[in-house]
């Protein structure tokens, strides 16, 4: 039975106001997650009581191990899953890049492990407040990506999450911004529980530990292939990193797949990213997370205005659907693009800006990227800020190709 | 009370395999081989890195007739939590979990994770086998290597004494906790086989003789093990629920006295090599206050 | 890696898509090219070989890598002993010598 304990809006039914946090509990709980294990870190920490509160009265049947540390707690995710329990973890900022080098291993043992990330900044120097530097940072140890724009995604989207994580198996994060979204309350609709146990068949683990076939799992793996004791011919570390990136690029067709799947049984489909007012747009704002709600608020006060300027929120980040982003672009017949975005990569410029950009090129989408990074810090993101940016760069429009570059802008640095 | 296991009554089952990568003579070879007979094979076990992730093999062919979920080197108590909470989940508790690591991947890299399974009383048996140094790596020093042994990151003898993981884990209230030699490994593998019998976290420490990295040759591992039991530099012992008892020839020392000086063990081997007398007196010192704070928490009556 | 019709033999047949090992004796190859002198026993001078019945096989218990065998006499593997030299050292009797192994 779906206990759902925040206060209830009247309207339709099984819509409660909960928290992104909040959806994101319920979400594993109708996943039906047997092992939880998390370590505490704001402003993740709500997740991790409720789902405790669920066990502790019953409403969720599942082991819930409380670790001594991150590294730790997705340790335990790992080993668990390798066993063949589905399994949860949450984390964020310092907590998640704790998790590094398991990330890694999660995604080398092929584990669909599904974790919420609820973006918070780096440290140094210490921040509570939203920026995504912390998933991006992670964007390259073989994760599935998923950003989320408000609560209702981040509900359905961990759902999905299950399903695209056990057909591909590989370890997929759910991202949703700290505080804007995880302790922000909007109108959820909560799937049935029974509709969502049949959404997601049972969870099979492709290697099991048992004894009686003993198998030795993820021992030292040698550069070149090499026979078993059978004489068949086995891979090599590249073959096996191999098998990852292949399983990556079919995630793409997964992911979209599991969105029309869900939205035929919940009525709410997905993709791998969302257009607002793009028809006719010349400019189109790029975002990843919640920037891409707040970007429609924006646009709609530049349309009132005369421009003809849309939003694309790009939903699943890795694999970069670069086919996909760049046929969206082309097929809209914008002549730029404006990336707002929460990161840097120091050195250079936003993660996504560069993506898209290499996106771009290669499909040789004559459109400008400009790259903007705003909000780092939990830096107020104002929608006159987002504006701003958008007027900026749409100057460039009928500026000759040659001059349309322009260098990295950090939006409201107050230096 | 069960009998003691002989070598006439100890199973002819091998869980490891022959031809496998362990050093010629190497002391984890035999405490591995024993445990696992005790253990049988209704086990799943965990490895960090260390040398026994090389014993048990490249993939893809293993050594050992048991499944393995290789872990990180930091990891392996945590790992054994997530068997088992998997194992709890899925309703095949009649599995027993072992954790198998390193004294590097037990008293230093390893110990936050140990720390909090042990303070969640995770139910697996942990068994540390202790070569004193990082081995695996080319023998660099770890916490639980002895004042004055040379390893290569403690070229001139190292300064500080020993970690004693087998009090810290004592210290955590955990059911058992039980140290062990190959030297002796019929009361070994009855130890580990008690163990199996209990839940709760169980902790087992091994002094495993190396002789690559203790300098000796490998014809003498076994003695090793045993004269160093036999100055008191290891003890063998059990804290069941608190409770402490010397066992084997450690209950002998503790009964009728007769422990030797420790010269003749240091001497032995070649990682004591450039010890000074100063040093060789505070080893000696610092058995002889071990022993004597045993006498007076009353453990040799 | 090339089969003898020179066609390529890839991996994919092994089906795993993670690194997984199967049990096999050998993991190291013949680990027997380690050592430089070999155990013989001395039937004569072995408890159990003298008896004619199971007794002692404090060898057999002390072997690192289990390759003498628990039989009446005792037979050691030579395709995987390392010749590391514990159970000549061991042995209550004396039964056991190592012998330089000839590798001329």
């Amino acid at each position: 039975m779906t206990k759902v304990k925040e206060n209830k809006v009247q309207s339709a039914p099984n819509v409660s106001i909960m928290t992104a946090n909040y959806a994101a509990a319920e979400a594993a709980r109708l996943a039906g997650v047997q092992v939880v294990s998390a370590y505490p870190i704001t402003p993740q920490s709500p997740v991790v009581e409720k789902l405790m509160e669920y066990v502790n009265d019953g409403s969720m049947k599942a082991e819930f191990v409380t670790v001594e540390s991150e590294h730790s707690a997705i340790t335990v995710c790992i080993s668990a899953s390798a066993v063949g329990a589905r399994v949860f973890t949450a984390s964020c900022a310092n907590g998640l890049a704790l998790m590094h080098e398991q990330l890694h291993w999660a995604a080398g043992t092929r584990l669909p492990i599904v974790m919420a990330i609820p973006n918070r900044s780096m440290a140094a120097p210490w921040s509570i407040l939203n920026d995504q530097q912390d998933s991006i940072s992670q964007r390259d140890t073989g994760w599935l990506q998923i950003y989320c724009r408000n609560n209702q995604e981040v509900m359905d989207s961990i759902i999905q999450a299950y399903r695209i994580a056990e057909d591909v198996m590989v370890p997929t994060m759910v991202c949703y911004d700290g505080y804007i979204l995880s302790h922000t309350m909007m109108p959820v609709e909560v799937p049935d529980t029974d509709k969502v146990t049949a959404f997601l068949p049972d969870y099979k683990p492709h290697t099991v530990l048992d004894p009686a076939n003993p198998q030795n799992v993820n021992p030292v793996t040698l550069a070149e292939p090499r026979k078993n004791a059978d004489g068949v011919l086995c891979h090599g570390y590249f073959e096996i990193r191999y098998l990852l990136q292949e399983a990556h690029l079919r995630a793409v067709e997964v992911t979209r797949e599991t969105g029309i799947k869900f939205g035929k049984e919940f009525g709410r489909p997905y993709g791998l990213y969302d257009t607002y007012k793009c028809e006719d747009a010349d400019l189109v704002a790029v975002t990843l997370g919640s920037i891409g709600s707040q970007a429609m608020d924006a646009v709609d006060i530049l349309r009132d205005k005369g421009y003809k300027i849309g939003v694309l929120s790009v939903r699943l980040y890795r694999p970069f659907p670069a086919l996909e982003l760049s046929e969206a672009l082309r097929e809209i017949g914008c002549r730029g693009v404006a990336v707002l975005e929460k990161n840097v990569s120091y050195g250079y410029e936003g993660a996504l800006a560069t993506d898209l950009k290499a996106a771009l090129f290669e499909y040789n989408v004559p459109v400008f990227a400009h790259s903007y990074c705003m909000g780092l810090g939990g830096r107020d993101v104002k929608t006159s800020d987002i504006e701003e940016a958008l007027i900026k760069s749409h100057e460039y429009l009928d500026k000759p190709a040659a001059e349309q570059r322009k260098a990295q802008e950090w939006i409201n640095c107050k230096l | 009370m069960n009998k003691k296991t002989t070598p006439i009554t100890l199973t002819e089952t091998e869980y490891a395999l022959p031809g496998n990568r362990a050093c010629t003579g190497c002391g984890l070879s035999i405490a591995y081989r024993h445990g696992l007979k005790a253990l049988g094979e209704n086990i799943i076990l965990t490895v960090p890195a260390s040398c026994l992730t090389v014993l048990q093999g490249m993939y893809p062919v293993s050594s050992m007739t048991v499944p393995c979920l290789n872990t990180a080197f930091e990891t392996t108590a945590a790992s054994a939590s997530g068997i088992r909470a998997a194992l709890k989940a899925l309703g095949k508790e009649d599995i027993t979990v072992i954790g198998w690591a390193g004294d590097g991947g037990t008293a230093d890299i390893g110990i936050q994770a140990l720390s909090g399974a042990a303070e969640r009383n995770t139910d697996f048996i942990y068994v540390c086998y202790d070569n004193e140094a990082y081995m695996n790596t080319g023998t660099q020093k770890s916490g639980s290597t002895p004042k004055g042994a040379w390893t290569t990151t403690s070229v001139g003898g190292k300064m500080e004494h020993k970690k004693d993981m087998a009090r810290i884990m004592a210290a955590h209230d955990v059911p058992y906790v039980v140290t062990v030699s190959p030297s002796y490994p019929m009361d070994l593998h009855d130890k580990f086989k008690k163990a199996k019998e209990m839940s709760g976290t169980r902790y087992i420490h091994i002094l495993v003789p190396c002789p690559p990295g203790w300098g000796y040759d490998p014809q003498y591992t076994v003695k090793m093990g045993r004269m160093a039991i036999e100055c008191g530099m290891f003890d063998l012992y059990e804290i069941i629920d608190g409770r402490f008892e010397f066992y084997g020839p450690s209950k002998k020392l503790a009964e009728k006295g007769g422990r030797k000086p420790i010269d003749e063990y240091i001497k032995a081997q070649t990682r004591f090599g450039k010890v000074s007398d100063e040093t060789i007196a505070e080893l000696q010192a610092w058995v002889d206050q071990k022993w004597a704070t045993y006498r007076q928490m009353g453990y040799c009556e | 890696m090339k089969t003898e019709t020179g066609k390529y033999m890839g991996t994919k047949e092994c089906g795993h898509i993670t690194a997984s090992s199967t049990p096999s004796k050998g993991e190291a190859g013949r680990t027997g090219d380690w050592r430089v002198k070999y155990p013989v026993i001395d039937n004569d001078v072995c408890t159990p070989a003298r008896r004619g019945k199971p007794s002692c096989f404090i060898c057999w218990s002390f072997c690192p890598d289990a390759v003498i065998s628990k039989t009446v006499p005792l037979i050691i593997d030579l395709e995987y002993c390392k010749g590391c030299g514990i159970c000549a050292e061991e042995c209550p009797t004396g039964a056991i010598k190592m012998v330089e192994e000839d590798r001329s």
